[in-house]
């Protein structure tokens, strides 16, 4: 553990670090670096160059900066009572990271590498990228600073993320399809990877979660806990106590290790990650590592991770393109294993259920990943029951997701179909529009119904 | 005495470097690539890298990444490749397995090595394992008496040479390029760099130059250098485009002269 002596004038004042991982990057027997040798001289000299910058005055200046006038940082703590309704009495505290510049937490460690690759002189970036958020923001970072930038995405993922695909486009990012494997995040994973053995000498791989060999699941996370760092300030000044549960999705695990790490400390605070359920865990179709999988390596550390009697990873299935992923990040399965942090599987169908009510109580369209936290929400409210006090990581917004939710709830003709419908008839949703999209709703006062909608070309007359 | 080492000191007592070639197991099918390997062995390669289907084969490129998928979802897993094993050991060769860390790590470290000694097999290439991390197989191999082969890259530092060739025994597989595996038309330069380098770091050591070669001209220009050539892709593709063992055959036969005629230019 780091012992911090009271900030001198003057004085760099870090917040102190968790006492993991070790000196090669091992959270316990999770982490390491399973990657070919070629790789380890560049991940050498990031490791070095992030230890030099993270206590260096100048970049903690920039960055700081950077996530103020640039993010907008502090993303504020909204409470949602109407939500709370239906989280068995329950208090619940949303951090925003949807506010963020670009939509979401994964600027947050963009900003972070994007300076880093910068200061070992190389001047392209390379990204995975699942839901695009980050491939986005590693769009807009490299646009930022001058850098050219590639973006690997499963060819799956840009067909129901398309308005994250033309994003990373406007922003000037090469995007390429991945049509390997399951075409989804871990092959994006592997294809990024590739990339950057081959043009390590110009590149640098910015990874976008707490994945990945060592360096990456500690640098991600000191860039992230800005979150939590952030939230526990924020919830302490309002309501003079912590809160009962720290709630947040788990991908690659990110958002989740972002606005976990200031509290692991607060033995009363619980910690809990809500993975991807899919169509439920028993059908085998999810994406919920540490529910369902086991200890493992992929992409370059030792994890939990979804695989098969041989070894091979098992393509994991979720609503989210952001969450459908097979492996996690190594401290994940460290604090589930040493207790420190729960870990629990949200269905598709839960998701979207939270999904719907946060639009219609809130007017907070959430991410459809942020979405399982909300989930989570509901059922450990009705758990611990009224008065406790919930903080939700709100990872992201939820445009890129408008799509997959109109055709989950079956609004409007013009909704592109996907092979979620057909899973909707099987569960016997049929017609029925979904939790919180009644057909009898009411409009909201001033709402436009369709039939009043003014024509484009007659816009202009009328106005 | 380790297999490899022997086999590939052989080769020198006949001045000339050893052949090892590379399938994975299961393209388009398990018998059918068996019967591949034996080919290769009967056509002249002193060692077979018998490899095993991973279904995320971070290092590979397109080529062998085709091979693999196929076997990977037609369910190929250790108990066939240990199968392969015993079939390249019966015809002659040095059967050295070649797998990713999580499909060894998933059978079990200490029964894999077992299993793979049964089988008559010289140890295993690990391509995703630095000595670093691979204490468990470090002493899993010591205890069965198998070879372990790790990898070193353009970009190893001096003392990583060191270390890596220290923890390596049979041979040394010398990765002569940045990238992934695929048949290249020139093999780099950087290749006889690199295999000084390591020279340096462990002279006692046998060199193996893979990434890239794909017919007997470049496997010559390596052979003047370098104490085995490892080729992969192009044995891939002979399988790909439907040439099987005869494929394999005559690549063998093109291979093996190659290594014969050290340094004579194409
Ligand atoms: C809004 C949002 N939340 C969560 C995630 C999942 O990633 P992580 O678990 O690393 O936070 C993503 C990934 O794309 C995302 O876009």
């Amino acid at each position: 553990m780091t012992t911090t002596s009271p900030p001198q004038p003057g004085e760099l004042s870090l917040p102190a670090r968790p006492g993991w991982p070790d000196e090669t990057g091992h959270f316990g027997i999770f982490g390491g670096r399973f990657v070919p040798e070629a790789l380890i001289a560049a991940l050498d000299e990031l490791t070095e160059a992030y230890e030099a910058m993270r206590v260096d005055p100048a970049f903690l200046e920039e960055f700081a900066r950077l996530q103020r006038d640039y993010t907008g940082r502090p993303s504020p703590v909204t409470e949602v009572p109407k939500f709370a309704e239906h989280c068995g009495g329950a208090r619940v505290l949303l951090k925003r990271e949807d506010l963020n510049h670009t939509g979401s937490h994964k600027i947050n460690n963009v900003l972070g590498q994007a300076l880093l690759t910068k200061r070992i002189g190389k001047s392209r970036v390379i990204a995975e990228t699942g839901a695009g958020q980050h491939g986005v923001a590693t769009a807009t970072a490299a646009a930022l600073m001058g850098l050219s930038c590639t973006v690997y995405m499963g060819e799956e993922d840009t067909r129901r993320q398309a308005l994250n695909v033309a994003r990373m486009r406007l922003l000037g990012a090469e995007v390429i399809p991945v049509t390997t494997g399951s075409r989804t995040l871990k092959d994006a994973i592997n294809e990024a990877f590739r990339d950057w053995v081959t043009n390590v000498e110009t590149t640098n791989y910015v990874f976008g979660t707490v994945a990945g060999p060592h360096p990456f699941p500690a640098m991600v996370r000191d860039f992230q806990r800005v979150i939590g760092d952030e939230a526990r300030v924020q919830v302490l000044e309002r309501e003079g106590r912590l809160p009962d549960a720290v709630l947040a999705c788990v991908g690659g695990g990110s958002n989740a290790i972002g606005i976990f790490t200031a509290f692991v400390p607060d033995d009363g605070v619980r910690l809990i990650g809500f993975e991807a359920g899919g169509d439920g865990v028993e059908t085998g179709r999810h994406a919920a590592t540490i529910t369902g999988g086991t200890p493992g390596v992929l992409h370059g550390a030792r994890s939990y991770l979804l695989q098969d009697d041989n070894g091979q990873t098992i393509e994991s299935h979720s609503i989210s393109a952001g969450l459908d992923y097979p492996g996690v990040g190594p401290e994940h399965s460290y604090l589930n294993d040493i207790g420190r942090a729960e870990y629990r599987p949200i269905t598709d169908a839960e998701a979207m259920e939270a999904f719907a009510l946060l639009c219609r109580t809130e007017g907070i369209i959430p991410a459809i990943e942020s979405a399982h936290a909300l989930a989570g929400a509901m059922k450990l409210g009705r758990e611990v029951g009224p008065g406790a006090l919930l903080l939700v990581n709100l990872s992201g917004r939820g445009d890129k997701d408008v799509e997959t939710a109109s055709a989950w709830f079956e609004l409007g003709e013009e909704a592109a179909p996907t092979d979620e419908d057909d899973r909707a008839v099987e569960v016997g949703r049929g017609a029925d529009p979904g939790p919180g999209l009644d057909t009898d709703q009411q409009p909201t006062e001033g709402a436009v119904s369709n039939d009043g909608a003014v024509a484009g070309p007659e816009a202009g007359e009328t106005a | 005495m380790s297999g490899l080492a022997e086999r590939i000191a052989a080769a020198k007592a006949e001045g000339r470097a050893a052949l090892i070639g590379y399938l994975p197991v299961g393209y388009p099918d398990v018998d059918a690539s068996i019967e591949a390997m034996v080919a290769m062995v009967e056509a002249g390669a002193d060692a077979i890298e018998i490899g095993v289907p991973y279904s995320d084969p971070g290092i590979d490129g397109p080529v062998i990444q085709e091979a693999v998928d196929v076997a990977v979802r037609a369910g190929v897993g250790m108990r066939d490749v240990l199968k392969a094993v015993e079939a390249v050991s019966g015809a002659g060769a040095v059967a050295v397995v070649m797998s990713y860390w999580n499909p060894i790590e998933r059978y079990g470290v200490e029964r894999f090595a077992t299993d793979l000694a049964a089988a008559g097999g010289a140890g295993a290439i690990t391509p995703d394992l630095i000595p670093d991390e691979a204490g468990e197989w470090i002493a899993a191999s010591d205890r069965a008496g198998l070879d372990r082969v790790f990898l070193v890259a353009p970009s190893s530092t001096d003392a990583r040479l060191r270390s890596t060739t220290a923890a390596s025994r049979g041979f040394v597989y010398v990765a002569s390029t940045m990238g992934v595996t695929g048949a290249r038309d020139t093999v780099s330069d950087a290749a006889r760099t690199l295999v000084d380098r390591t020279r340096e770091a462990r002279p006692d050591i046998a060199l193996c130059v893979g990434l890239g070669v794909s017919n007997g001209a470049q496997a010559a220009e390596l052979a003047a250098f370098a104490d085995g050539v490892i080729v992969g892709s192009a044995y891939v593709r002979e399988m790909l485009e439907g040439r099987g063992a005869d494929g394999v055959r005559a690549l063998t036969a093109d291979l093996a002269a190659g290594v014969r005629r050290a340094g004579v230019p194409a």
